[in-house]
């Protein structure tokens, strides 16, 4: 086997492979910027002591419900399951007719059916994981396909992973066209790309994958499966967002940014927004550019919700489970 | 979805402080409440162990500079007062602080290191009002590090012998020292803890803006039944100092301030037989080289000169950018300068409070136009300022020449200086071009070029990839004009005993 010298990235057929540079569509070279831990998590802990009150607090929570992903993704997941998660997507709090629709709902490929006939006419986006989710590592042209019959099942937003095994083994031109491909896949869907920042090893490495998949064509970059530990954190959705900014200023292309993975207070969602918000602008907080992938923190939020409208906590009860 | 935008276009629009808010970003007032604190119309001073009026009768008042009203009115101690102080810390040193074993010092000290942090909120509430810096920044950075200072010399008291092994260390008996009004109880913390560690007795002077925090600190300090002179406060400006300064009964001076103030301690200790320790003032360089985390950068940066309003004696008030890197770098600073919260600095989300006095507010304007006028570029946010009190908006300045007054000369608030460079050797000797050298800042991915800068900047204090970290156990001090002696850690010994060779 041949060995790149520069990057040591190898085929299997032997002969060197050019390592991957980072360049937007005109070719023009796109720079990287190096991460430092230390500073990149005590910023992101300093935006989470914003006290946030009144009516920011309100509205952060009418945000974190309008921009979120409403998820399930389990081997046990019915066509009944899908329907009820479906039914609290439409209309959160049946009682309260001021609460917002989610963005979107996010099941496996098989249950896209399903999704799509019990949202028809509400305008909730139907995402699916495709692409071999979460491993990435079944053949590509079997991707490609679960990615297209997902689509072809009515998606309109397809969330894939990124291949790891090749990023960690330095094949980031593979990574990269990989992604291409995917999108390519699509078709009008809009395509998020799953770093699985969990496995990356550094915030380094998340700032490049993340660059990697904008430049590739992603829609949106995203933080996790959700399925191992650590999933988004602070630090990770403060690198990604300060990617995103990067690279827009470096290429005029804007893409979203999904947290997804261990979010499960009100409070985690509304100190997410303002480390979002406060690197990427207020605009971005808005679902065509940001979202949150959750399931359990729906009922937080509306529990929040009914704190500030009736001055005491609910019973958890009073919220239903789907 | 993706939507295209020109480079720059990110911006956060900041309106802060809004009663109602406009923008999901524009936060709803989150005040501290300032109920916790208990003003007194008139504070005494704090002689042998007891709250006593001047002898002069005369006092002065202390105000909120955020909202120019009036807090208190405090003690104005003359000579016959200092003269009562410097006695009753003469006779609690002789009578029966100096025998008292180390570990009985030790515990009074953590008695005091723990009602300190029982009573944080009030201090920091306190300290906010009476100075003007963020209450966020009163409760997460100069509480904390107060509790710390106690608690670490605390643990020297009983110690010494094993600090200095076979030099028998003594205490020097009674200690006079003044402090600044830019971290009041923190500074009055690292003048005392050691102080009291190591066996001395003392007459505290704290800044005559700021003497609120300082003397609640003398009223936890008596309930925590330390024995009567041992620790004394007298109130006043420069007068006071000036005679606490001159006592002959004095074993040691210990002064944090400005450059020219301490010339003039220095002058009037000389040939007296007192000890002396300085920290003065700085121009503090923070260097950025090409390969630098620039996100990241930017957040030191921003910490270095617009933390506690610029209001710091290691502040990083030159920024030295590698020339490749510098328009970039400069873009990003501006856009995070727009989204500094400048206001109330009760607002738990304040992130620039107020300029602490109308004099220093002076000096700031004086020293930024001349900026203007000597041709650098100037750069400030276009955020709303509160109608009284004392303000000024973060600046940066670019296109700056090493000789323009604004690179030269300390300002002591929230205005940045940025100079470019093109070699490590050219940073370092730009970095060096100082009277000063209190603090400098690297930042640089290269580990081997972090260590050959450290080693030839002249700076008491060098942080690398980050900035303003300080600890207990970290000797903290400069060198030329910034002062002489160390405070904190073992180093920080060595200024309040005496050794056998």
């Amino acid at each position: 086997m041949a060995t790149s010298l520069t990057t040591g990235a190898t085929t299997a057929a032997g002969g060197s492979v050019a390592p991957w540079e980072p360049r937007a569509a005109d070719g023009r070279a796109v720079r990287v910027a190096p991460v430092d831990e230390v500073a990149l998590t005590a910023r992101a802990a300093r935006l989470r002591t914003r006290s946030i009150k009144t009516t920011s607090k309100a509205a952060l929570l009418d945000l974190s419900i309008r921009i979120m992903d409403l998820t399930t993704l389990e081997g046990a997941d019915t066509p009944g399951r899908v329907r009820a998660l479906c039914a609290k997507a439409r209309q959160p709090d049946p009682l309260d007719a001021s609460v917002p629709q989610v963005a979107a709902v996010c099941v496996y490929p098989a249950l896209v059916g399903v999704a799509v006939q019990a949202l028809q006419g509400t305008g909730i986006h139907v995402a699916s994981v495709a692409g071999s989710f979460p491993a990435g590592l079944s053949r590509f042209d079997v991707q490609l396909d679960d990615i297209r019959a997902a689509v072809d099942a009515g998606a309109d937003e397809i969330d894939t992973v990124l291949n790891r095994s090749a990023f960690l083994a330095g094949r980031h031109q593979q990574v990269f066209d990989e992604v291409v491909a995917a999108k390519q896949a699509c078709g009008a869907a809009h395509l998020k790309v799953i770093l699985e920042a969990g496995e990356l090893g550094s915030h380094d490495a998340v700032r490049r994958a993340s660059t990697l998949a904008i430049l590739a064509g992603a829609d949106f970059i995203k933080t996790s499966t959700g399925k191992i530990s650590p999933a988004a954190t602070p630090a990770v959705a403060l690198c990604m967002a300060e990617a995103i900014r990067d690279v827009a200023d470096q290429t005029g292309r804007l893409v979203g940014l999904k947290l997804a993975g261990g979010i499960r207070t009100a409070k985690d969602a509304w100190h997410y927004c303002v480390i979002v918000g406060e690197t990427l602008g207020e605009d971005f907080l808005h679902p065509d550019t940001f979202r949150l992938g959750a399931s359990s923190l729906l009922n937080d939020v509306l529990a929040q919700r009914a704190k500030l409208r009736d001055g005491r906590y609910a019973d958890s009860d009073d919220f239903r489970v789907d | 979805m993706t939507t295209d935008t020109a480079p720059g276009d990110i911006a956060p629009r900041l309106r802060h402080g809004l009663s109602v808010p406009s923008g999901l970003l524009d936060y709803a007032p989150a005040p501290e409440s300032s109920a916790i604190v208990h003003l007194r119309d008139s504070y005494g001073l704090f002689i042998n162990g007891e709250f006593v009026a001047p002898a002069s009768g005369r006092g002065f008042a202390t105000i909120n500079p955020a909202t120019e009203a009036h807090l208190a009115e405090v003690a104005e101690a003359d000579a016959t007062d200092v003269d009562r102080a410097v006695t009753a810390a003469r006779a609690a040193f002789e009578g029966s602080w100096r025998d008292l074993p180390g570990r009985e010092r030790a515990k009074l000290i953590f008695r005091l290191a723990r009602a300190i942090q029982e009573r944080s909120r009030e201090l920091a509430v306190l300290e906010t009002l009476d100075g003007g810096k963020p209450i966020r920044e009163s409760r997460d950075i100069d509480l904390p590090l107060v509790a710390a200072h106690f608690f670490h010399h605390a643990g020297w008291a009983d110690k010494l012998n094993h600090a200095f092994p076979g030099r028998n260390p003594q205490p020097l008996g009674v200690v006079g020292q003044i402090i600044p009004w830019n971290f009041p109880l923190l500074m009055a913390a690292w003048k005392l803890a050691p102080a009291l560690a190591t066996g001395n007795t003392v007459v505290l002077k704290p800044a005559e803006t700021t003497p609120l925090s300082a003397l609640l600190l003398a009223e936890i300090i008596q309930e925590c039944d330390f024995p009567p002179g041992v620790v004394n406060m007298v109130t006043g400006a420069g007068a006071t100092g000036a005679a606490l300064v001159e006592h002959p009964g004095l074993d040691k001076i210990a002064f944090t301030g400005s450059t020219s103030v301490g010339k003039g301690i220095a002058r009037a200790v000389a040939g007296t037989g007192k000890r002396l320790t300085l920290e003065l003032g700085g121009k503090g360089a923070h260097i950025v080289f090409e390969d630098a985390a620039l996100d990241q950068a930017v957040e030191g940066i921003v910490d270095g000169i617009f933390f506690n309003q610029g209001h710091v004696c290691c502040a990083g008030s030159r920024l030295l950018v590698q020339e490749p890197v510098h328009d970039e770098l400069m873009a990003r600073l501006r856009r995070r300068l727009d989204t500094l919260r400048v206001g109330d600095p009760m607002d738990k989300n304040t992130d620039v409070g107020a300029i602490n006095s109308r004099e220093q507010l002076d000096r700031i304007t004086d020293l930024v136009q001349s900026g203007v006028d000597e041709g650098a570029a100037m750069y400030q946010p276009a955020c709303d300022l509160p109608g009284n009190g004392f303000w000024f908006r973060p600046t940066v300045f670019t296109d700056v020449a090493q000789s323009f007054r604004i690179a030269r000369e300390e300002i002591f608030g929230p205005v940045l200086s940025a100079l470019t460079f093109r070699t490590a050797e050219e940073a370092v000797e730009k970095a060096n071009n100082t009277p000063y050298g209190l603090s400098a800042g690297v930042w640089t991915e290269k580990g081997s070029r972090i260590l050959w800068v450290a080693d030839r900047l002249e700076a008491g204090v060098v942080w690398s990839n980050t900035f303003n970290q300080f600890d207990p156990t970290s000797p903290f001090g400069g060198f030329g004009e910034s002062g002489f002696g160390r405070e904190g850690g073992w180093h920080g010994l060595h200024a309040y005993v005496k050794v056998a060779q």
